[in-house]
């Protein structure tokens, strides 16, 4: 399978992408998350006040009150991902333009949140086939986004094809060296990465804290913010009065595809997969496990910084006192998710993303708060790890072959 | 064999770097030293004095304040650590390492203190105190680690711990008071614990991923309980708990220096003393000790000896997440007296980097508690001094101090051999 | 009398396997009772059934007539029976006495450790049957002989009556050997019951009572020494008529293929762990090395191989230097390598057969155009591989971690031949292996060695070495004691040889009294 041009591309995609996929074990991933949503929704029950003054009244009330809870947090989560389905049928009934923008502006907006997890999920998964474990993309996708931003205000007079790659690139290259440090550092003494990146997530928050302070703030702001990025560093917008989809998602996608073909196509990712196996065995068998691991670490720092890039360039064009937006841990829960699969991961980052997405709705409508998502990956995860509690709960037969599940190196390695 | 008559490189230069580390180490002393010397001792005025005021509260002697020529004290800082430099380059300190490193750091910042002092007075032994005080969540932290990778199971989800701690104190804290709440924290730290326990050595998670997940679990948790319930003025009364008073050991207290530093200070600081003595007596001296470590060895021998090794891997995670719960409470209970979103900041990982510069020895994980502790209260003595880093870069020093700390000891160090993998009972 | 042991229908399943066939079996008191069979006839199996480590699916076991429950090791120590595992169960960084007394320890007020008691016990043990072990010794510290004698003093320490040995012999030199037999020996006078789990013919005709012979989990023979020979007993473990001594034409050398000169490497902690070593292979011929595991062969393999650097000394291959090579330059000059841990060095267990068929050739042509991975070329190379090296295994597509340890081997071996090569180094190639692999190995090893590659073989085992080598070279505490012809020594210059002594060599064999004098 070595065509590689674009016409014929779009159908091999596909059957790959599904032979892909089927491979791995589906139900187990199906159930998991559905598990993870009926124990999402107890817990929604049990915190619920109104639920217990309602099981004082009657068993039968109390019945009735969790079920609409859970049907309002339920639904007003999909309202909020998708849009209304009753506002989008009138609008396409209506064949008015703006109805119909509006109407669909939700589920365009859950694809905006969803791109930075495209880019994430794909790090992170880069980095577990390496046998990595990168949890820095937080501050890598910070770092990368302040890099961008600077790169978007301060050259002049570019064309946007030249200004915004341009950004891109320096978000990225910026990003790759908060991975380079870690991955460096591992290399040459051993010293863990999962405390190595966690601790330059730190880093970089105080870094942007001060940038934002003093040289990079916008004078005309009371509150400290960056100046602007100029317009032609602005990634396009389609539907620019109603929603903010643009085309990074598109771009994330391709980072994807191009990451998938890289692990499983090229060489080089054969070195990957195969250092991230078994370094021992690279290393007898030829391959250099410093520079795969240094390179991997950097090239995920890298993609993680995108998506610093993507938001910033394509959202909020500025940036403010920087949030932890739990870039770090939720990507890892997408990425085990897809089985450390490039192309799965469009689809759990399409997943998380959604539910991210719906979930402000969700908290202004049935006063759930965000978090639950948290709880609820957190779950799914659980399940995803550990297929035998599925297994037990759906009482599924255990396959007759071993599951290779992610694995990852101890704290105190020794080399 | 005839012999080889044509002569051989015999490579030097390689066998001259191969203890290279510790020779990189040593001139990286030596360039700071020369680096101080140069660039900090000629800024100051020859005049300029430093004074490090000695006295806080009442103690029975009043010792007068360390007042002393700034230049000159840089001086010997700097000779000091030329010294150790070259001692280090030439010789080597290998075993002594760790604690010299420790020393150096200590020395090195001590010399910035006198730098950026000249000309005031700090409180020296208010540093010393707001040291031991700080230093508290990361020892404890890295007690919790040592309990659970000395059984052979990697926990990097004392942060998830913690917090969950910290929580569980402030909520129950407030209903039923201070005591209460730091046994609800320690349930919380068990339960926790038990879930990673179970995870890990019945369904064979790998135990970075379990960890990570109750992390998430964790965070998810609190902040969603949080938010629903503590940010209503309704709950307020729920979020209100107080905290520990700091109280004063008659007589120890009264010593100078020594007395408000060590004796005066809250629970928790006595509690994170009395549990490195005991864990240290436990882990070497005890039976329960001797089995727990060859846990984390070589669980098979301790297998076909008769010790069962799920039921003290289980227990060691339990005793890991109790000492965890424990610790996550000090932010609640033991420091501002409720509960706020991201009270952690990162020190339970910062914990688990506490542990391995320690090397998994509860006594060395307080030292590096301190070490820890010492950078976060000197974050913020220096953005009162004319420091003329901006004082949102002071506050990464403790982050990066963990990253170099990694960066120069593992590698050397001799962590539990058994860690990350799940045991095995049939396969010999 | 009873016999002080009895196994009665002892039956074990695994998935996919009968590991144990309604085992029948009883030891004597004051006997040596020797379990013979090749790896994988399920020795070790029925031994952990006995120690309470495996549950059996039927069968019983009594000791001193009496039926007893082995639920856990706890049970087996309580009934007096003790285990020596093939791989130490010792904790490396623990002293002598913590290890012998871990799970048994003697306490003082509640839990504290009384470490004297046990010392002095441990102490009293090592006098009695004089098995010289200090307790205070750190036991990564020790010699692997040593270490043995305190897993001895472990199970004497729990008043063992049954001692199992399992594989005793691996990992120590023919005097060692030779000083554990006699400790045996020492044992049963006192009145101890052994049995000695191994697949090594001499020894059981050297040391056994009596001869249990185990094939594919039955017992198939039992005989005495006296009533055997190696020959029989080989017939016996394989079932069917075995080449002992594969059958090898004379050797032909032509031209240096492999020249080490002067060679030092160190290890990690800066020790010295070959120590000015120089030889030279040629084309068509094996240079065995022999030597107990421990005496820098490891570090030696991996300076030729270009996984370590040396220190000093230069290596040369094919007239190119490659002291400092990387191991990927070495392996395309036309070297080869059979690593000593195959499937920690050797494979990706994770990946497929076809992916490690083609683990050090993936960027050649036809593998990969550029850097564009050729699947087509690495399905088909599996094929034609699978087949030619009679691999079994269900496809090219397999996880190599589903194949037994000698399919393993094979693919190692199928990769690493299926390369135009010059030089092969093979480190213990049959280690673990059954007798039919172990065939096979060799023969391959040998045909390579006729078509003009030089070999250098590192192996423990002496009749592996003195079965393949045209030439032999003793290493000992990193260096190379001497280097002789194969078939001008004998087995216990070898082993003399081995353990440092320098016996003055004759051209003819050196006689039994002879060697006594030198040993005394």
């Amino acid at each position: 399978m070595t065509n590689t041009k674009t016409t014929g591309e779009k159908k091999n995609f596909l059957t790959i992408f599904y032979e892909e996929l089927s491979k791995s074990s589906l139900t187990i991933i199906i159930l998991s998350i559905i598990s993870g949503f009926i124990l999402g929704g107890i817990l929604v029950i049990l915190t619920t006040p109104e639920v217990y003054q309602a099981f004082g009244r009657s068993f039968g009330e109390g019945l009735s009150a969790s079920w609409q809870i859970v049907a309002k947090t339920y639904s007003s989560l999909f309202i909020g991902s998708f849009g209304d389905p009753a506002k989008i049928k009138v609008a396409f009934a209506s064949g008015d333009s703006t109805a119909i923008n509006k109407a669909l502006s939700p589920f365009f907006e859950s694809l905006v949140v969803t791109t930075p997890y495209l880019f994430t999920g794909v790090a992170v998964a880069l980095g577990f086939k390496a046998g990595l474990f990168n949890i820095g993309a937080e501050g890598q996708v910070q770092i990368g986004g302040i890099a961008a931003a600077w790169a978007g205000w301060t050259f002049s007079g570019l064309s946007p094809w030249v200004h915004v790659p341009l950004a891109f690139l320096v978000g990225a290259a910026v990003g790759g060296l908060w991975g380079l440090v870690p991955g460096w550092l591992k290399v040459k003494t051993g010293a863990h990465e999962v405390i190595t990146t966690i601790m330059m997530n730190y880093v970089a928050y105080y870094l942007i804290y001060y940038l934002i302070a003093s040289p990079f703030r916008d004078p005309e702001e009371v509150v400290p913010k960056t100046r602007w990025v100029l317009d032609s560093a602005k990634l396009y917008r389609f539907f620019p009065d109603f929603n903010r989809f643009h085309i990074g998602f598109f771009i994330a996608i391709a980072v994807a595809v191009v990451v998938w073909f890289i692990l499983f196509k090229t060489t080089w990712g054969y070195e990957i997969r195969s250092v991230g196996k078994n370094p021992h065995a690279s290393k007898y068998a030829g391959m250099n496990i410093t520079t795969v691991t240094v390179v991997t670490m950097m090239l995920s720092g890298a993609i993680a910084g995108m998506a610093g890039a993507n938001e910033i360039l394509g959202v909020s064009w500025r940036q403010s006192q920087a949030l932890a937006s739990g870039y770090g841990f939720d990507s890892i829960a997408l990425a085990l998710l897809a089985q450390n699969h490039p192309l799965g991961v469009i689809l759990t980052a399409l997943l998380f993303g959604f539910l991210k997405s719906g979930s402000r709705v969700m908290q202004l409508n049935a006063g759930v708060p965000i978090y639950i998502i948290n709880i609820l990956q957190a779950f799914i995860i659980m399940f995803i790890a550990a297929p035998a509690i599925i297994r037990t709960i759906y009482r599924l037969k255990t396959p007759s072959v071993k599951e290779v599940s992610p694995s990852v190196a101890s704290l105190s390695e020794k080399k | 064999m005839e012999k080889n008559t044509q002569p051989v490189r015999v490579n030097h230069f390689k066998a001259f770097m191969a203890g290279s580390r510790h020779r990189i180490m040593g001139i990286f002393f030596i360039l700071v030293a020369v680096f101080m010397r140069l660039v900090l001792t000629n800024s100051l005025d020859t005049s300029a004095m430093t004074t490090f005021a000695t006295n806080i509260n009442d103690t029975a002697i009043q010792i007068p304040n360390w007042t002393f020529n700034s230049r000159v004290g840089l001086d010997v800082i700097s000779l000091l650590c030329i010294g150790l430099g070259l001692y280090e380059f030439i010789r080597g300190f290998k075993k002594a390492t760790s604690l010299v490193l420790g020393i150096m750091g200590v020395i090195i910042v001590l010399g910035f203190l006198f730098w950026g002092a000249s000309g005031t007075s700090i409180s020296f032994t208010g540093m010393l105190a707001v040291m031991v005080i700080r230093a508290v969540p990361i020892t404890i932290g890295a007690l919790s680690g040592i309990l659970c990778e000395r059984a052979g199971i990697v926990n990097i989800a004392i942060e998830g711990m913690m917090i969950s701690g910290a929580f569980a104190g402030a909520v129950i804290g407030s209903i039923w008071g201070l005591w209460p709440g730091v046994l609800a924290a320690i349930l919380m730290g068990m339960l926790l614990a038990l879930i990673h326990g179970v995870l890990s050595i019945k369904y064979k998670v790998d135990q970075i991923i379990s960890g990570t997940m109750i992390n998430i679990l964790s965070t998810g948790l609190t902040s969603y309980l949080y938010i629903k319930f503590l940010q209503d003025a309704e709950y307020q009364h729920l979020n209100e708990s107080g905290f520990f008073k700091p109280f004063a050991i008659p007589l120890l207290s009264k010593i100078p220096v020594i007395g408000p530093i060590f004796f005066d200070q809250n629970l928790y600081v006595y509690a994170m003393f009395i549990l490195v003595i005991v864990l240290w007596i436990g882990l070497y001296k005890t039976r329960w000790g001797l089995r727990h470590r060859a846990m984390g060895e070589h669980p098979k021998a301790a297998d076909t000896l008769g010790v069962n090794v799920f039921r003290t891997r289980y227990l060691a995670c339990l005793l890991s997440g109790a000492v965890a719960g424990f610790g996550g409470s000090y932010f609640s209970l033991g420091s501002v007296g409720r509960f706020e979103q991201t009270m952690t900041a990162g020190r339970g990982f910062i914990a688990l980097a506490a542990m391995i510069f320690g090397n998994w020895n509860p006594v060395g994980s307080l030292g590096a508690g301190f070490l820890f502790g010492f950078a976060e209260s000197l974050t913020t003595k220096l953005s009162l001094l004319r420091f003329p880093i901006p004082a949102e870069l002071l506050l990464m020093l403790p982050y990066v101090i963990t990253i170099i700390v990694l960066g120069g000891v593992v590698g050397r160090s001799r962590g539990p051999a058994v860690g990350g993998t799940p045991y095995e009972k049939e396969s010999l | 009398m009873p016999p002080i042991l009895e196994l009665k229908g002892i039956t074990k399943r695994f998935p996919g396997v009968l590991a144990n066939d309604h085992i029948d079996i009883q030891l004597n008191k004051g006997e040596i009772l020797a379990l013979l069979g090749e790896n994988g006839a399920g020795k070790t199996t029925l031994m952990n059934i006995l120690y309470g480590l495996y549950k059996p699916d039927e069968g019983e076991i009594f000791v001193n007539g009496e039926k007893i429950e082995v639920n856990s090791p706890i049970d087996a120590i309580r009934a007096g029976i003790g285990m020596v595992h093939q791989h130490f169960m010792l904790v490396p960084v623990f002293t002598v006495t913590e290890n012998v007394m871990l799970g048994d320890e003697y306490t003082k007020w509640g839990g504290f450790l009384d470490r004297n008691k046990a010392a002095a016990r441990i102490r009293e043990i090592s006098e009695l049957y004089k098995l010289n072990v200090n307790p205070d010794d750190m036991v990564e510290d020790l010699p692997v002989g040593i270490q043995q004698r305190v897993e001895i003093v472990k199970l004497l320490y729990r008043n063992a009556d049954i001692l199992i040995m399992d594989e005793p012999t691996a990992v120590l030199t023919p005097q060692e050997v030779d000083e554990l037999f006699a400790i045996l020996k020492k044992l049963v006078d006192q009145g101890k019951s052994i049995i000695f789990i191994t697949h090594k013919l001499r020894e059981v005709m050297e040391c056994a009572d009596r001869i249990e012979v185990i094939r594919l989990g039955k017992v198939v023979g039992s005989t005495k020494p006296a009533d055997a020979s190696p020959e029989i007993l080989a017939n016996m473990m394989v079932g069917r008529e075995v080449e002992l001594k594969a059958a090898k034409k004379p050797c032909n050398p032509r031209g240096n293929v492999l020249k080490v000169e002067n060679l030092t490497v160190m290890d990690m902690h800066n020790h010295v762990m070959v120590d000015d070593v120089s030889f030279e292979v040629q084309s068509g011929e094996v240079l065995g090395v022999a030597g107990v595991q421990g005496n820098g062969q490891t570090e030696l393999v991996k300076a030729i191989t270009g996984l370590q650097t040396p220190s000093a000394g230069r290596i040369t291959l094919l007239d190119k230097d490659v002291s400092k090579a990387t191991p990927r330059k070495i392996t395309e000059i036309g070297s080869a390598h059979i690593p000593e841990d195959r499937q920690k060095d050797g494979l990706v267990l994770a990946s497929s057969v076809a992916d490690n068929l083609v683990l050090n050739t993936y960027f050649h042509p036809p593998f990969a155009k550029g850097i564009i991975l050729q699947r087509n070329a690495i399905g088909s190379n599996a094929v034609e591989l699978i087949k030619k090296f009679d691999i079994r295994t269900p496809g090219g597509s397999t996880l190599v971690n589903y194949l037994s340890g000698g399919n393993q081997q094979k693919v190692i071996i199928a990769r690493e031949f299926s390369r135009p090569i010059k030089l092969l180094v093979a480190a213990q190639p049959t280690r673990g292996l059954d007798v039919g692999s172990i065939e096979y190995i060799h023969s391959r090893i040998v045909e390579k060695r006729d078509q003009g590659c030089a070999v250098l073989l590192v192996s423990t085992e002496l009749d592996e070495i003195m079965q393949l080598s045209d030439r032999i070279a003793v290493m000992y505490r990193g260096k190379i004691l001497t280097t002789v012809n194969a078939k001008e020594v004998t087995k216990e210059e070898l082993g003399l040889l081995m353990a440092g002594v320098m016996p003055t060599l004759k051209k003819k064999k050196v006689d039994d009294t002879q060697v006594r004098e030198l040993i005394t």
